[in-house]
């Protein structure tokens, strides 16, 4: 078997005397879509900041053995979706992934760009400030900009907030062509529908701790509210 | 070591072009700078008291440094708006070429409010600064970037505190204390080469001041952004 691409070992995060984390044990394949999933405030979006390096774990490690373990090589190698859109109000659509672009040494920037403007469906209103698109629009963005490095690893965040049906449906194959690209995708969530439909594995948390793990079923697909009844 | 100058540089055109697209600090500060010289040249009259046409210098100064922290208070809200500050921790951005390119980007928005409101300083207290332009210059520099070195560093520790823009200036202005001292002499000896017998020291102390407080950023940049 390959080395994991994401391997998190006893990774625990502290708030104060608040445990946000215990313990997690997490390995995600090259190639894997994992979903993690659990109910508000069980760690989901703590294990994903403590992923993307956006936050230290308070014991424990996390490393990338697929793709060596420097940390500005695996910072190039990951593309983000956060809580917040992380997109600048004060720029268009077009400066905004412009800038990301060179933040991430995209050679050639301004194709890249406008293949993502059309991809994600901006390309009309590239020249708007971002202070002037709808949410969903902006969610949009926040897309284009977290897959324009073409990263070898996505951790999205509650992905599907504020996207319409379509923007949905556009951000389910945009997330089927990176895994058949090799891409590891590790997507939060508590919309179980969603992230069952694109995962092919699980990992419930609950109360700080990987309460469940295993492949998607059957069972899973048609009553994804069925996931909580497997909690110990 | 050109990629760490483009990403520096990146940063810094970043941040001007929003500053630029909407001039909420531009605005704000060299309004602030025009009105507090406006009253200080009510305050202290200087046509009737040459004593205090050389201590001109000290309030032009002052006004620098309240005016600056405008700057520096929008210089990481910005960031924290939308969470953008986690968009530049998660890219393969070094903590240090963020901070230079805030820094310089600072600077830069500081050093246009100085040159903005010289003249306005000139004519309200009666000084003749035009020809003294080559020489107040690095001093401008050399202020400008110790402000914003240190509201940079400062502004990232407090970028996340409900109370920003009270800490900021509280930790910013005992700091930057020596670098107004080093300033303010320096500006006042420009103006009355009489009053401050050598202003080599001055110099070397605010040059200093930059060198230490810029290596300090450099170096605990990554370390603050990362320890949520």
């Amino acid at each position: 078997m390959s080395d994991p691409a994401i391997r998190a070992r006893a990774v625990s995060k502290f708030f104060g005397d608040y445990p946000a984390l215990r313990e997690v044990d997490l390995d995600v394949f090259p190639g894997q879509v994992l979903g993690l999933l659990g109910r508000n405030g069980a760690g989901k979006t703590t294990m994903l900041r403590i992923l993307a390096g956006l936050s230290a774990p308070t014991s424990g490690e996390v490393s990338f053995p697929a793709s060596g373990n420097q940390a500005s090589d695996h910072r190039q190698r990951i593309g983000v979706v956060g809580h917040g859109t992380w997109i600048y109000d004060e720029l268009t659509g077009t400066e905004n992934l412009r800038f990301f672009c060179s933040l991430y040494g995209v050679s050639d920037p301004d194709p890249v760009v406008q293949r993502w403007l059309r991809r994600v469906g901006l390309e009309r209103f590239r020249n708007s400030r971002a202070a002037e698109y709808s949410r969903g629009m902006r969610q949009r963005l926040t897309i284009a900009r977290a897959f324009l490095h073409e990263p070898d690893i996505l951790l999205l965040d509650e992905p599907w907030t504020a996207l319409d049906d379509r923007a949905a449906l556009l951000l389910s194959s945009l997330v089927a062509e990176a895994k058949a690209a090799g891409s590891t995708v590790v997507i939060c969530s508590h919309q179980l529908p969603e992230a069952i439909s694109v995962a092919d594995e699980i990992a419930l948390l609950h109360r700080g701790r990987v309460a469940y793990q295993g492949l998607i079923d059957a069972e899973l697909r048609r009553e994804p509210q069925s996931l909580y009844e497997r909690l110990p | 070591m050109s990629g760490f100058l483009a990403q520096t540089w990146t940063v810094a055109r970043k941040d001007l072009r929003c500053e630029f697209r909407d001039r909420q600090v531009l605005n704000a500060a060299i309004s602030f700078a025009l009105v507090v010289l406006l009253m200080f040249s009510f305050t202290f009259d200087p046509n009737t008291n040459v004593e205090i046409r050389s201590l001109s210098g000290g309030l032009l100064w002052v006004v620098y440094l309240f005016a600056g922290v405008l700057v520096l208070n929008r210089s990481f809200a910005r960031e924290t708006a939308n969470d953008c500050l986690m968009a530049l921790v998660a890219a393969p951005l070094s903590g240090d070429a963020l901070f230079l390119g805030k820094t310089l980007s600072s600077c830069v928005l500081i050093f246009a409010v100085e040159m903005i409101s010289i003249p306005v300083f000139g004519i309200f207290f009666n000084v003749s600064w035009l020809p003294h332009l080559p020489q107040l210059l690095p001093v401008f520099l050399l202020g400008s970037w110790a402000f914003a070195a240190v509201g940079t560093t400062f502004g990232a520790v407090t970028a996340n505190n409900r109370l920003r823009e009270l800490m900021l200036p509280l930790l910013v202005f005992p700091i930057c204390l020596p670098a107004l001292v080093a300033c303010m002499s320096l500006t006042w000896g420009i103006f009355d080469p009489a009053a401050v017998a050598e202003t080599g020291p001055w110099l070397r102390l605010l040059i200093g001041f930059d060198v230490v407080y810029t290596l300090l950023g450099v170096l605990v940049m990554d370390s603050i952004l990362t320890a949520g």
